[in-house]
């Protein structure tokens, strides 16, 4: 019994901690492109194109 | 990476007449303004597609000056381009440059999507309460009592509420709207039985009783929003995706002060009076009549007319009508709100109705579902409590037959089938507006065409280019490069690479035709009667006046003869639609001389030249009132008021734009076989709606009983709801497998006898 009061909170926390990551992540707008995300990690980022040439 | 070369696209694909590119004063009008100086602009780019293309556009438009950022969105194929300043950076010519075409995007949907994370909001929510509360219910149910049974329902309890409230908001708020208005929906039983489960594993919790039933009431919110999702996401996808096409309508107009000055208003704010200036290319805004300037207008989304006028001084022109040739000066003579395009919005509602009574399978059967549901539930208590004068049993029997009859496999049955069948549909280029389309779809018995623009594509072709003298044809194509007029661009097609003309002086004729010199002697290529000003006996020709010919020092030496095309598949799909056992009418604005052509072409039996856009929705509702469910297929703003009267609408992409509104398909490619298939996963759609209630039906006949004689346990209870609702959901996968077969092998069996024909032609 006493194991339980200190189990059920932190399954609770643990799974409340997931949930927020999740409503966090569709507010920061993490699912508008789907797509894309998967395309973009091929793509050299060039936003520093000044600073940081790179050669292709 | 060379899945799409940009460029290779655009040297293909000639600008059409219809795609008329945005100007930069209308991008400026349709911009966003962030504040501080700062713009957001939202473009619809319908090529890009993939990684390529995103990297080749972001980084053009970060170069150009005042441009702040620039992102493109895949999956919505868009890209949003912030930027500062009161000049439009040339964004959409930047576009074009490299390849991808771009279309002003109205940036209107921030609402809807409010929805739609409302909604995923709420099933995560809904989930992650379901989740925990079935844990501890496992636990209860595998013999935990006393105390401990007791803390964990009290914890289910707390859990239990957040989820009610917000997720099972939804359902309240549904259900409460409709019993106001004195109607019966799914959500009245849904929000009840939830409520009332809730209450009473309360009271049980309060007195230390053995069942709670938190894991049901929570449980049956999460596959209710399930498919509530899903559905949503359907119609959203659909929507955003034929809203994002090319705007047709003009925005706005180039207006010409008393004082010489030149202003762009937008299209609401100009008034009878106003001199306007329409470029070649440019689409007229509202009726006018012609001031200054000779030009071809082209008519066909207006009127059907496949033929472009040519107009001169004093004509008069509609809304709506393309300006092909040279620049015109019109002066307005109606506002925005009383032009043509106004009066066709007008028409459209006044023929509203023709599927506005028409409800949605699942609403049929909740009308008649909730009442049996709820009176089950009370009989039962009713009858426990006559029986053991156990008020508290027979609560709890009462609310365990609620739960197991709620409509939790009936909620995923419908949307589960429509979002895949919207998505078999949308691989082959079909957009669906919303499910009730695809089951009104399915019912039709009729189906009607509309001619230019629908079963033609109103682009001229060539059909006399093997009698014309090869190097007369190559010359005539040469000059015809220099006009963008339908004819021109169809004698152009027939450039030879090699030889390229050396002429002097090129000059456009509005109205008549191009004239130009090469090597001492005058070529024109146009109207005969001002081509051939030498050849003036005989100069009517077999093909009539009105042919278009080339002459040399005016005498004719070729002629040419045009017809419509038509559009690519469009013989097998009306074959496929009279097996299917359609009826295939035409309606046209087109004289009947081009109407009986592609009706002979095409084997349509049944056919009515020069209606007027009301005459369509006459023939229209005279149809409906023989009993007859009608499909329209067609593009004008002339169909447009036919598209809503009929009982179900299918438009091309390439469509004026409140045409595609309208529609409740609109199919991309250029193929007409997009109308059986539509038609085909329809039908398979509707038979498994069919299917897939008959399964819940039987589910609960079968649950009910043994609920009723109060053997139901809250274990019996979430198994036998997670596997109805399976079974329907994997019901409903059989959609994507069985129409894939079904579809290529019924190409298959037209391609054939189509190809033979051709075979036998060409011998």
């Amino acid at each position: 019994m006493t194991t339980l009061a200190y189990l059920i909170p932190v399954a609770l926390f643990l799974g409340a901690l997931g949930l927020s990551g999740f409503l966090w992540a569709l507010r920061s707008g993490q699912y508008d492109d789907l797509d894309g995300a998967a395309e973009r990690i091929l793509i050299d980022r060039d936003d520093g194109a000044e600073n940081a040439p790179r050669s292709k | 990476m060379s899945c799409c070369a940009p460029g290779a696209e655009m040297a293909l694909d000639l600008v059409s007449p219809v795609s008329v590119l945005p100007s930069s004063q209308e991008v400026k009008l349709a911009s966003r303004s962030l504040g501080d100086d700062l713009h957001q602009t939202d473009l619809s780019v319908p090529t890009v597609h993939c990684g390529a293309c995103m990297q080749t556009i972001e980084t053009a438009l970060r170069k150009l000056d005042y441009v702040e950022a620039a992102r493109v969105n895949l999956s919505t194929r868009r890209v949003s381009i912030r930027w500062r300043g009161d000049e439009v950076p040339p964004l959409v010519a930047v576009l074009g440059r490299l390849g991808y075409p771009a279309h002003l995007f109205e940036a209107d949907t921030d609402a809807k999507d409010k929805t739609l994370s409302e909604l995923i909001r709420a099933v995560a929510v809904a989930g992650f309460a379901a989740g925990n509360i079935m844990l501890l219910s496992v636990s209860v149910w595998s013999g935990a009592d006393g105390a401990t049974r007791d803390l964990f329902h009290w914890v289910s309890a707390l859990i239990a509420i957040p989820a009610l409230a917000f997720a099972g908001g939804i359902f309240f708020k549904s259900a409460w709207n409709a019993l106001r208005h004195g109607r019966m929906n799914m959500d009245v039983p849904i929000a009840v039985g939830v409520s009332l489960a809730y209450a009473m594993s309360l009271y049980e919790t309060i007195t230390h009783g053995d069942h709670a039933y938190f894991d049901a009431s929570v449980s049956l919110l999460f596959f209710l929003l399930i498919g509530r999702t899903l559905d949503h996401v359907m119609r959203e996808r659909a929507r955003t995706a034929v809203k994002g096409l090319s705007q047709l309508a003009a925005r706005g107009a180039m207006v010409l002060r008393g004082d010489g000055a030149r202003d762009y208003l937008p299209v609401g704010e100009i008034e009878p009076g106003m001199q306007l200036l329409i470029a070649a290319g440019e689409r007229i805004p509202v009726d006018g009549k012609i001031a200054r300037g000779t030009s071809d207008v082209d008519c066909s989304l207006v009127s059907g007319e496949s033929t472009p006028r040519s107009v001169s001084p004093e004509d008069t022109v509609q809304a709506g009508v393309l300006n092909l040739t040279g620049p015109l000066t019109i002066e307005a003579t109606a506002a925005a709100k009383d032009s043509f395009l106004a009066e066709m919005v007008r028409l459209m509602e006044a023929a509203e109705g023709g599927r506005a009574h028409y409800r949605r399978i699942a609403d049929r059967v909740s009308a008649l579902y909730a009442p049996v549901v709820h009176l089950t539930a009370f009989v039962t208590f009713v009858g426990w409590m006559a029986a053991t004068g156990d008020w508290h049993r027979a609560m709890t029997i009462a609310i365990a037959v609620l739960i197991i009859t709620c409509p939790c496999a009936l909620g995923l049955a419908v949307p589960i089938v429509q979002v895949v069948a919207a998505r078999r549909l949308f691989e082959n280029g079909i957009m669906v507006k919303d499910g009730s389309a695809m089951e009104r779809l399915a019912t039709i018995d009729t189906a009607v065409f509309d001619k230019t623009g629908t079963l033609t594509l109103g682009q001229p072709k060539l059909v006399n280019a093997s009698s014309i003298d090869p190097a007369m044809l190559a010359i005539a194509a040469d000059l015809a490069a220099h006009s963008r007029h339908p004819y021109s661009k169809a004698i152009s097609g027939f450039a030879v690479s090699s030889s390229q003309h050396k002429f002097d002086a090129v000059a456009e004729h509005p109205g008549f035709g191009i004239e130009a010199t090469a090597a001492g002697s005058i070529w024109r290529l146009g109207r005969r009667g001002w081509a051939g000003w030498k050849a003036r006996t005989g100069g009517e020709g077999k093909h009539g006046y009105g042919g278009t010919v080339l002459t040399k020092n005016g005498m004719i030496v070729a002629s040419f003869v045009f017809e419509d095309a038509l559009r690519l598949d469009t013989r097998a799909a009306i074959d496929q639609l009279h097996n299917a056992g359609m009826c295939v009418a035409m309606l046209s604005g087109d004289t009947a001389k081009a109407c009986a052509e592609v009706a002979d072409v095409l084997g349509v039996d049944d056919f009515v030249p020069c209606l007027l856009p009301s005459g369509k929705v006459e023939r229209i509702e005279s149809l409906a009132r023989d009993g007859h469910k009608v499909l329209m297929v067609g593009d004008g703003l002339n169909d447009t008021p036919a598209l809503s009267a009929a009982h179900v609408s299918i438009a091309p992409a390439t469509a004026a734009d409140i045409g595609r509104n309208a529609a409740d398909f609109v199919f991309l490619r250029e193929s007409l076989l997009a109308v059986p298939l539509a038609l085909h996963v329809s039908r398979k759609a509707r038979s498994l709606i069919r299917q897939n209630i008959t399964i819940a039906i039987v589910y609960n006949a079968v649950a009910m009983p043994i609920a009723i004689l109060g053997h139901v346990t809250p274990l019996i209870a979430a198994v036998a709801m997670s596997a109805s609702s399976l079974l329907v959901i994997g019901n409903a996968m059989r959609l994507q497998g069985f129409a894939t077969t079904v579809a290529s092998s019924e190409t298959a069996r037209q391609d054939r006898p189509a190809r033979a024909g051709a075979l036998a032609r060409y011998s």
